[in-house]
């Protein structure tokens, strides 16, 4: 043990970086917010009804995601069909959607005006609300299924192909594959996903006011809202913004404390077969699911892209100068999440478990510090500095990289793992170190999580509208807020066509990173 | 070599115009971003001044008025901007507190339906808050909140602590009703579909068909009739009167270029000013240019009574106002 202190402090010291970062980002923004606040904020009971509504939603709408997310994955997992790769990657399209966007089309499918209350009407049978809890989830599902089912099926192809072969010359069937092989990979794998969506949805904000119905779906992001720009009270905002990452803390520790790591060993990196899903019903139950799953989440896509269509043409040029502008914020955000991810999930692969778990539950901070907290305090901290609107690109691909870090960890984190337990102590004994291990074992280990955390983070920095629209000025607007601004101005339907546009370029964005998405490309 | 090149890339769309106009004074604007935004109104009243003046205009938007005055509270007296364009009169006794404004010493010589006395804003535009309709839709349009409430028309309304026309809508309510605004509230809780963040969500949904009407302003049905040939939209009536939005601008006592900001303050009460306003930011130009108003704005309903709160009263009542709102929603 003493030989490897050396390496992992190294490594350590190469994650702390990002993760320094990462804490200036985020407990540094609501530090400066709080300095700046002339006095402390006091919570009201309003405070705590709209702690307790974010709280039993974003329970609600992180354990359905995850759950349905299941099936969903081991049905993608162990079945193969022509244009599955596509499926695949297609599953990823609504969490990279700007909320506005994804709320139309889900209305546009589950709405009042609705393709679902319309058929309802022609049987006949009495319309369904989307307004209230029950829109905020399925929203909020909407969202997150396709993250949990892509995170699973990754955490699936990567039991190696020889467990499965063994299983079946045992003659396992289903239950036993899911007791010996499946359970304790969900095991390892479900907490994290669980964690990160449940910390997505406590910082909801438009979703929840939008598809909430009212002043009872009140969230504690609107309630920061409300602080900054209703009552012009900063010390509150920072109470808030404190409270947000208080819970996330203690999601955190709950979460990482439930995880138990699987230990399937090394495998050959050959190719999966499942004989032990073959019979015909269970191809039939798989079919059923990813039938229902596709249809759930591609439907609200196709309504966006057939009412956006027709004005996609004639977009004014602004428009597509934005779209330009937002490629290559979106191309540097996801350099720099990756420059950032990779250390810290290598050190944290390292470490020993208790520095491990520190900056893992650090590194979920950027998930559950409200955006408006974030830009507020990123103003004030470059203020003294520079003009914060020239800044405004270079700020915009450094906070949309923070935001997308744990995401990218969380896909990169189980493969870097796997790596250093099967092939670390080997790499030791080789002094294999430095670039030439990173070259030789490191990236070639990792590549295929590398470009799905890369296409990943372009994408969601595509869509993100987040702190631009605190620093922009005329010049520097990004696709997400020309949109916006169409809205503005009443151009609903070029907005629609922006949205197209937005969708198409962050998809393709993905694709082409992610490489088509290839689940298998390892084999 | 390719990351060089994209922060190169990075660095030229980042600062485009930076080092243009360096030897000219620079005239900094804060504003919200539909102003700003190439379908607002900023493009043609930036050229339009920098005409004449030997300045460079910068405007410089963020969010909505409210979120323009909160970035301006936190920036305080070292704030860079000489001019405020865009809060309205809901924000003004806020904005007054503040202490960062100095008096605009214009003569008021302005078309708007109340009287205007306030040393330290001014008005650029304003506008009725109203329920926008389709008129092929819907039949029977109920003449005030209490005809709205009993019907079972539904609308989307925003959210008064994040948007100001809410705001606007709860002052609305509680200056029309007084002590019954809880009651009406109740009243009209299921004809309320959601409460969006903002308008722009709002007249998204109305217009998707997910509501029957949208709190916007009498102006609107103007965009569809000029923009679109689309004369189905309308604004209903009411007979308890419509609140107003004033918008206006204010001049920052720690401007740098106090002459230039006095000379942009009298530029705004000017045709080349005004005549952008009715076909940008469709609301009514505070003072009519010479050509009139657009042919188009002559067919909008036209409120019989205008209600608007003074500054101080708009202030003074709105807490009150949120937690009559909230708790008859909530039920």
């Amino acid at each position: 043990m003493a030989g490897r202190a050396q390496p992992v402090s190294r490594t350590l010291a190469v994650g702390g970086a990002p993760a320094a970062l990462l804490l200036l980002l985020t407990l540094g923004t609501l530090g400066a917010v709080f300095l700046r606040a002339r006095a402390m904020g006091s919570l009201g009971p309003a405070d705590w009804a709209a702690v307790r509504f974010t709280l039993w939603q974003a329970l609600l709408s992180a354990s359905l995601s995850t759950l349905l997310a299941v099936p969903v994955a081991r049905a993608l997992a162990r079945r193969s069909f022509p244009g599955r790769g596509l499926l695949i990657a297609l599953l990823g399209a609504p969490f990279i959607l700007p909320v506005i966007v994804a709320v139309m089309g889900l209305l546009a499918v589950f709405g009042r005006a609705g393709v679902l209350n319309a058929g309802l009407g022609a049987l006949g049978l009495p319309a369904v609300s989307i307004y209230g809890l029950q829109g905020v989830v399925l929203a909020h599902v909407f969202f997150n299924l396709p993250l949990a089912t892509r995170l699973l099926v990754q955490a699936w192809l990567d039991i190696p192909a020889e467990r499965f072969r063994l299983a079946a010359s045992l003659g396992m069937g289903p239950s036993e594959v899911a007791r010996f092989l499946e359970r304790p990979m969900l095991r390892s794998a479900l907490p994290g996903i669980f964690l990160a969506i449940f910390l997505i949805c406590l910082t909801s904000f438009a979703v929840a006011l939008t598809l909430g119905g009212g002043p009872r779906a009140t969230t504690v992001e609107l309630a920061i809202y409300q602080a900054f720009r209703f009552d012009f009270d900063l010390g509150r905002a920072a109470m808030l913004g404190l409270l947000q990452v208080a819970l996330c803390l203690a999601a955190s520790v709950v979460a990482i404390g439930v995880a138990a790591p699987s230990a399937f060993g090394a495998g050959l990196d050959r190719r999966v077969a499942r004989w032990d899903a073959s019979s015909r019903w269970l191809k039939a139950q798989d079919a059923t699911i990813l039938l229902l799953t596709a249809g759930f989440l591609l439907l609200p896509l196709a309504m966006i892209t057939l009412r956006g269509l027709p004005a996609l043409p004639g977009l004014p040029g602004p428009v597509w100068a934005a779209s330009l502008r937002s490629l290559l914020v979106a191309l540097a955000s996801a350099t720099l999440t990756l420059l950032l991810a990779l250390p810290m999930a290598l050190a944290i692969a390292r470490a020993r478990p208790a520095p491990a778990r520190t900056l893992e539950a650090l590194a979920m901070l950027p998930l559950a510090t409200s955006p408006l907290v974030l830009g507020t305090g990123l103003f004030l901290l470059l203020r003294p500095y520079a003009d914060p609107a020239t800044l405004a690109l270079p700020v915009t691909a450094a906070a949309n990289a923070t935001l997308a870090l744990p995401f990218a960890l969380r896909i990169l984190l189980p493969a870097a793992r796997t790596c250093e337990a099967d092939f670390g102590r080997l790499a030791d004994s080789l002094d294999l170190r430095g670039l030439a291990r990173l070259r030789l074992l490191t990236l070639p280990r990792l590549t295929r999580p590398l470009r799905f955390a890369g296409g990943l983070a372009a994408a969601l920095s595509m869509g993100d509208l987040g702190v631009i629209a605190l620093f922009a000025d005329p010049e520097t607007a990004t696709l997400p807020l020309q949109l916006y601004r169409l809205m503005a101005a009443y151009r609903m339907a070029d907005a629609a066509g922006a949205a197209v546009l937005l969708l198409g370029l962050s998809f393709a964005l993905f694709w082409i990173i992610d490489r088509g998405g290839h689940p298998n490309a390892g084999s | 070599m390719r990351k060089s090149l994209m922060i190169a890339g990075l660095l030229s769309v980042a600062a485009p115009f930076s080092a243009v106009a360096q030897d000219k004074p620079v005239l900094t604007i804060y504003t919200y971003d539909s102003f700003v935004s190439e379908w607002g109104p900023g493009p043609a009243v930036e050229a339009a001044f920098e005409a004449d003046c030997g300045c460079d205009v910068q405007f410089v938007g963020s969010g909505d008025g409210a979120a323009l005055l909160a970035r301006l509270l936190i920036e305080g007296k070292d704030s860079p901007a000489d001019i405020v364009l865009g809060i309205d009169t809901n924000l003004t006794a806020e904005a007054a507190a503040s202490g960062l404004f100095a008096p605009h010493a214009q003569a008021l010589a302005l078309d708007l339906p109340v009287a205007w006395s306030d040393p330290l804003f001014l008005p650029y535009d304003w506008g009725y808050f109203a329920f926008v309709y389709d008129k092929t839709k819907t039949a029977t349009v109920p003449a005030d909140f209490e005809a709205l409430a009993a019907s079972d028309l539904k609308i989307v309304i925003e959210d008064p602590r994040s948007s100001t026309p809410g705001l606007g809508l709860l002052l609305w309510v509680k200056q029309a009703y007084g002590e019954r605004a809880a009651e009406v509230w109740s009243a009209l809780a299921d004809n309320i579909v959601t409460v969006t963040p903002g308008w722009s969500e709002a007249y998204g949904l109305f217009l998707s068909g997910e509501a029957d009407a949208v709190l916007s302003y009498t102006t609107s049905p103007a965009y569809h009739l000029i923009a679109e040939s689309d004369d189905s939209k309308a604004a209903m009536d009411f007979s308890e009167g419509h609140y107003l939005q004033v918008e206006v601008a204010g001049k920052l006592a720690g401007s740098d270029q106090p002459e230039l900001a006095d000379r942009f303050l009298a530029f705004m009460t000017t045709d080349a000013f005004q005549s952008v306003i009715p076909e940008t930011n469709w609301m009514y130009p505070a003072k009519t240019p010479e050509a009139g108003l657009p042919e188009g704005f002559g067919t909008l309903v036209t409120p019989s009574k205008a209600l608007i709160y003074d500054a101080e009263d708009a202030r003074a009542i709105r807490d009150e106002a949120l937690a009559e709102w909230q708790a008859a929603l909530s039920q």
